[in-house]
């Protein structure tokens, strides 16, 4: 019983640390991203414009992470 | 006979590229620790170590990547092109903040040096296959997991393996030649390389998962790769100056 709690925490703690680890803000700006982007497609059936939007949001993601990491 | 379109064909290079990439960048960190438990303590434990720790990576892809590919495609596009969105963020950060000298560079003597102390400190069998197992799995693991979401998704787990096992040999053998040449790789601009291309496919997918359609279908992946490299480039280019002038 032990062993297997210890491998779930351990499974659960590769997981975070791959998704998370030092930059929360990316996990939590791809989910944010990810979510508009859902409403998008489901309220504006036609939303050709998120084609190229999408891209330069990400590119942003990137910038404000980097920026982030350089103030530190 | 069923012929690729030009679409496709863009996919599946850039789709070999980022397996080949991540697996050389990844390959050359596992190896450097697998060399320096080799020279300071015994070749036969570090191989051991290789060996099985290969063969656990091996299970897994053989494991999971059937399993992947019988989930929904749409569903898989979103979760997967996540997961490569974040990964792929993660990498080419680090990536810009080297290239800018706000990171230090991943430096391989260093690494050496270390591994090559604390296996002289243990000095045993045990901690020497511990080392290289552990060594080679963790490095190893990225892979796997860049090699599952990316051939899930594209339908081609077997393409990305090969592709894999091709860049893995390749680094053993130029490894095996030049061991204590590692630190001369680019990891750097390989570590650059790969960022743009899991952005770029965690894009595409997460996109088409969506429901959006990509002007060019699979070809747009190549705009979203120029894209993002002048992103990155202009980022390096803006940020590095600074840098200048902190040292001066």
């Amino acid at each position: 019983m032990k062993s297997l709690q210890r491998a779930l925490v351990g499974f659960g703690r590769f997981w975070w640390d791959f998704l998370v680890g030092d930059t929360p803000e990316i996990f939590i700006t791809v989910v944010m991203m990810l979510s508009v982007l859902a409403g998008v497609s489901m309220w504006l059936h036609h939303a050709s414009a998120a084609v190229y939007v999408y891209p330069v949001v990400v590119l942003g993601a990137l910038l404000v992470s980097v920026r982030r990491a350089i103030k530190r | 006979m069923a012929t690729l379109s030009h679409g496709a064909v863009t996919g599946n290079v850039i789709l070999c590229l980022s397996v080949f990439l991540a697996s050389t960048v990844e390959m050359v960190e596992a190896l450097t620790i697998v060399v320096a438990v080799g020279y300071s303590q015994s070749w036969k434990s570090a191989l051991r170590g290789v060996y099985v720790a290969l063969g656990v990576l091996a299970i897994l892809v053989a494991a999971c990547g059937p399993a992947l590919t019988s989930i929904p495609r749409t569903q898989l596009h979103v979760v997967v092109g996540g997961v490569l969105l974040v990964f792929g963020l993660q990498w080419l950060r680090k990536a810009v903040l080297r290239s800018t000298g706000y990171k230090d560079k991943h430096d391989e003597d260093k690494i050496f040096e270390e591994t090559s102390l604390l296996v002289r400190q243990q000095a045993s069998e045990r901690a020497a296959f511990v080392l290289s197992f552990k060594g080679v799995f963790l490095e190893g693991l990225e892979v796997v997991i860049i090699v599952l979401t990316m051939g899930s998704s594209a339908h081609k787990v077997g393409l990305a393996a090969i592709t894999a096992i091709v860049a893995v040999a390749l680094v053993a053998i130029v490894g095996g030649l030049a061991a204590r040449q590692l630190s001369n790789v680019p990891e750097n601009a390989l570590k650059m390389a790969v960022g743009l291309c899991l952005i770029s496919y965690g894009t595409f997918w997460t996109g088409q998962g969506m429901g959006l359609r990509w002007p060019g279908n699979d070809a747009a992946l190549l705009v979203l790769v120029a894209f993002y490299s002048l992103g990155a480039f202009l980022m390096v280019a803006a940020f590095r100056p600074r840098v200048a002038n902190v040292h001066v």
